[in-house]
């Protein structure tokens, strides 16, 4: 690959490496595995680089890396990952963040980080590229490579979830 | 703008995906329905505390080291191998709403029963599904290519049947959500109007439920070969009984086969 082009690269896809990692993390629900995954997915990216013709590059690497914790996802078969994130993930919510802020903002951050950790991948990953990473419907439909019809009803179901799920604790929150 | 239309589309308010017209239509309705206010409200509390709750995370730094290092040995490396094209799966959007006209006036009512919280949530599926670039996923009048399209989408495989020749020509197919699980949602045209045919797996023996209408649609509902079947539209009653009645007619035949 030609210097200028991976100097491109870099200025392209580098700085959301943070959004990447995030997305990772609500996806993978564990820290390693969501560091092996964008590894991977950048890697996969600057192979594929010479073909980016956008000048998007958040969403176009958040579909790359969304992709790649599919596949390790698959490969690895849901079932047996789908009970072992509680605890994990709870202690691990808050490693990025000043530890009295956390404990400032206590249950109510579990509760809603916990119920997110709940939902369908399908579900969690329109929510946290929507609510966290503020896509658009139709950046979104690039990332999970679905039609924006069906990223609007699955935020519009995902949602009624949550609200089923935190209904009482939401007055509290605010 | 009904209760129903605004509940259909408080999320993409939220999210700033409504046009103009549609917004001011949206906002002139929450002014006068307290309902929907408090609808509305909700919804805004979960977006601002999923927005003020749900941690962010930085890439940690051996993960940037690693990278790093990736990066210096393809620097190094200087290959002249073509690169493959990435292609976007990119889907033309076109975000163009038009109005919706038509819908009859009424005020929600509280789902009482289970049977009448599906037909709630049929019905909201159905004005949803009437939103620009949310009718269909996969665009078809053929049956050979809708029915493919659900495989893999779903665990199981819908009936999709053509009714052109008797008047309701099959349109397209959509995943869409209701009762908590993914379903199928076929879709099919008589003139003008839409039928959102959704379909689903169930252990319930063949039988019916009595019509529903509500608000100027019309809901039927049967259940048939261990699929349930939810269709709506603003049809009148009596043509999407005959469309029901096809549709249970080529069930019995492919069946019989």
């Amino acid at each position: 690959m030609e210097a200028s082009q991976l100097g491109r690269f870099e200025a392209a896809v580098l700085p959301h490496l943070d959004a990447a990692y995030t997305l990772a993390r609500y996806l993978m629900r564990d820290r390693h595995d969501a560091e092996d995954a964008v590894q991977d997915a950048v890697l996969r990216a600057l192979r594929h680089f010479g073909g980016f013709r956008g000048d998007d590059g958040r969403t176009w690497l958040l579909a790359i890396v969304r992709n790649a914790c599919h596949t390790m996802l698959h490969r690895r078969g849901r079932d047996a990952r789908a009970t072992e994130f509680d605890e994990e993930v709870h202690s691990e919510a808050v490693d990025t963040e000043d530890p009295e802020a956390a404990l400032l903002r206590g249950a109510a951050q579990e509760s809603v980080h916990h119920a997110v950790d709940r939902l369908p991948d399908e579900f969690r990953e329109v929510i946290v590229l929507r609510e966290l990473q503020g896509l658009s419907y139709k950046e979104i439909s690039v990332v999970a490579g679905v039609p924006i019809g069906t990223v609007m009803s699955r935020l519009a179901r995902a949602r009624q979830r949550l609200q089923r799920v935190l209904g009482p604790d939401l007055e509290e929150i605010r | 703008m009904t209760c129903l239309d605004c509940t259909a589309r408080l999320d993409a308010y939220l999210d700033q995906e409504l046009d103009v017209v549609q917004r001011d239509d949206l906002e002139r309705h929450l002014e006068t329905c307290l309902e929907c206010q408090l609808r509305h409200e909700r919804y805004r509390a979960l977006s601002s505390a999923l927005r003020d709750q749900l941690p962010t995370y930085t890439a940690p730094d051996l993960l940037r080291a690693r990278i790093d290092g990736a990066m210096r040995a393809v620097r190094t490396e200087r290959t002249g191998t073509q690169v493959r094209r990435w292609r976007w799966t990119a889907i033309a959007a076109s975000l163009l709403f038009v109005l919706a006209t038509g819908y009859a006036a009424l005020g929600i009512q509280r789902p009482a029963s289970p049977q009448a919280a599906m037909a709630h949530e049929v019905l909201t599926s159905h004005v949803r599904s009437l939103m620009p670039d949310h009718l269909t996923d996969v665009a078809s009048t053929d049956q050979h290519n809708v029915k493919p399209w659900f495989d893999g989408r779903l665990d199981y495989s819908p009936p999709v049947y053509d009714l052109a020749a008797q008047g309701f020509p099959l349109v397209g197919g959509r995943l869409d959500y209701v009762g908590g699980r993914p379903v199928a949602a076929l879709v099919y045209q008589r003139r003008k109007h839409v039928i959102n045919l959704f379909v689903w797996p169930t252990a319930q023996a063949n039988g019916g439920t009595p019509e529903v209408t509500q608000q100027g649609y019309h809901l039927l509902h049967w259940t048939r070969g261990g699929m349930t079947y939810w269709a709506a539209s603003d049809l009148n009653g009596e043509e999407l009984r005959e469309f029901a009645r096809l549709e249970q007619q080529m069930d019995s035949v492919a069946a019989s086969r």
